[in-house]
């Protein structure tokens, strides 16, 4: 835990980061929503989860501290994210693929012909 | 075993738990900070359990999406965006005060942590009262993914902006027409997803009132330091992540279907 050299406690953040970074998010939460009754088509989504992220974002870094977190800390996070980024590869991989034909259309598959002998 | 090897001598001439450290640092830490990080990084192990527990459903959320979209974005049509975005800013407000009350903590005022902390769960009682109302408009448009759940009827109501009275069931005809309809039960699935989703989250909510309750009442006694306030650290964590999770679940199920209908 010592490995960056000061063994001090945290002094307390300043009440104003706390209230501007509320500012913020509540701006933010205005914007998604005014920008959601719009029709954007396509860019609907990435728009709504990228202003999603930077309230996240801001949250993580501010409310819950991490700017002035510990390496180890931000490695959990890290670690966190990525299995949920493998978990959802895997399973896009697995419904993406379903009811593909992957055999050639004249060829009749192993399991038919076994039926048929 | 790591046996102390500052005074063994001390520790016994002393006795009890406070052999040669301040009362509010465990004795297998070196120091306040060590104790403090161990602690934090402890709560964070936690949160990444709890991240892939919302990752999951998250997941099956988005493969019903991309296969279900039209009616995924009519489903959450039927839903309210403006009162999503008010809960949204409502739990923004008890995320706010959750973070002055771990301040307090820092500062060392235990009566202070109390009063935030009170601040919070009225902030967390009054997102889950606009839930409620919500709820009520939900059984009343039978969208409650039960057997009496009915896809064309909750259509209907929201087309003519009804809100009816609750009844046990849907007039029949609805029914019928739901029978041949594949899209009746795509939206039946989306309910699903959005009653687990925002009912789990509800859920965390409530644990945290339960949790904070017992922390206030140490707060009161005064039993937290600036030394030592890695509870208080800890609910403050849970708490912003139950906001985090929020923030996700506001665009992805009321802001999908926004744009269909201004309310």
């Amino acid at each position: 835990m010592s490995a960056h050299g000061h063994e001090e406690m945290h002094p307390p953040a300043p009440v104003w980061m706390y209230v501007t970074n509320f500012l913020v998010l509540v701006v933010l939460t205005i914007v998604t929503y005014l920008v959601a009754t719009q029709d954007l088509g396509e860019l609907s989504t990435p728009v709504a989860l990228g202003i999603a992220v930077v309230k996240a974002g801001l949250v993580v870094l501010f409310f819950m501290h991490v700017y002035e977190s510990g390496p180890l800390t931000k490695l959990v996070i890290f670690g966190s994210l990525f299995m949920v980024a493998v978990l959802c590869c895997f399973f896009l991989i697995d419904y993406s693929t379903r009811n593909l034909n992957l055999l050639p259309p004249d060829e009749e598959t192993p399991a038919v012909t076994a039926k048929k002998g | 075993m790591h046996t102390d090897t500052k005074a063994p001598s001390q520790a016994a001439t002393q006795g009890g738990d406070h052999h040669g450290h301040a009362p509010d640092l465990a004795h297998h830490f070196e120091n306040h900070f060590q104790q403090h990080d161990a602690g934090n990084l402890g709560m964070w192990m936690f949160l990444s359990t709890e991240v892939l527990f919302f990752g999951g459903m998250f997941g099956a959320y988005t493969v019903y999406r991309y296969k279900f979209e039209k009616v995924f974005e009519q489903a959450s049509n039927l839903l309210d965006p403006f009162l999503g975005g008010i809960n949204t800013i409502i739990l923004l407000f008890s995320s706010v005060t959750m973070a002055l009350a771990v301040r307090a903590a820092q500062t060392g005022k235990g009566k202070a942590i109390v009063g935030w902390m009170a601040a919070t769960i009225v902030f967390g009682l009054a997102f889950l009262g606009v839930k409620a109302f919500e709820w009520k408009h939900d059984a009343a448009i039978h969208v409650f993914p039960t057997k009496d759940f009915c896809w064309s009827y909750a259509r209907e109501m929201h087309k003519t902006h009804e809100h009816p009275e609750y009844k046990p069931y849907a007039p029949q005809k609805f029914y019928e027409q739901d029978k041949n309809n594949p899209e009746s039960k795509q939206g039946k699935l989306f309910f699903f997803l959005y009653f687990t989703m925002t009912g789990l989250h509800g859920l965390h909510m409530l644990i945290g009132f339960g949790i904070m309750a017992v922390i206030m009442v140490y707060a009161w006694r005064g039993y937290y330091t600036p030394n030592y306030f890695v509870p208080v650290e800890s609910i403050g964590l849970y708490w912003h992540f139950v906001d985090l999770v929020w923030i996700f679940l506001y665009p992805l199920l009321y802001l999908l279907g926004a744009h269909l209908q201004s309310h």
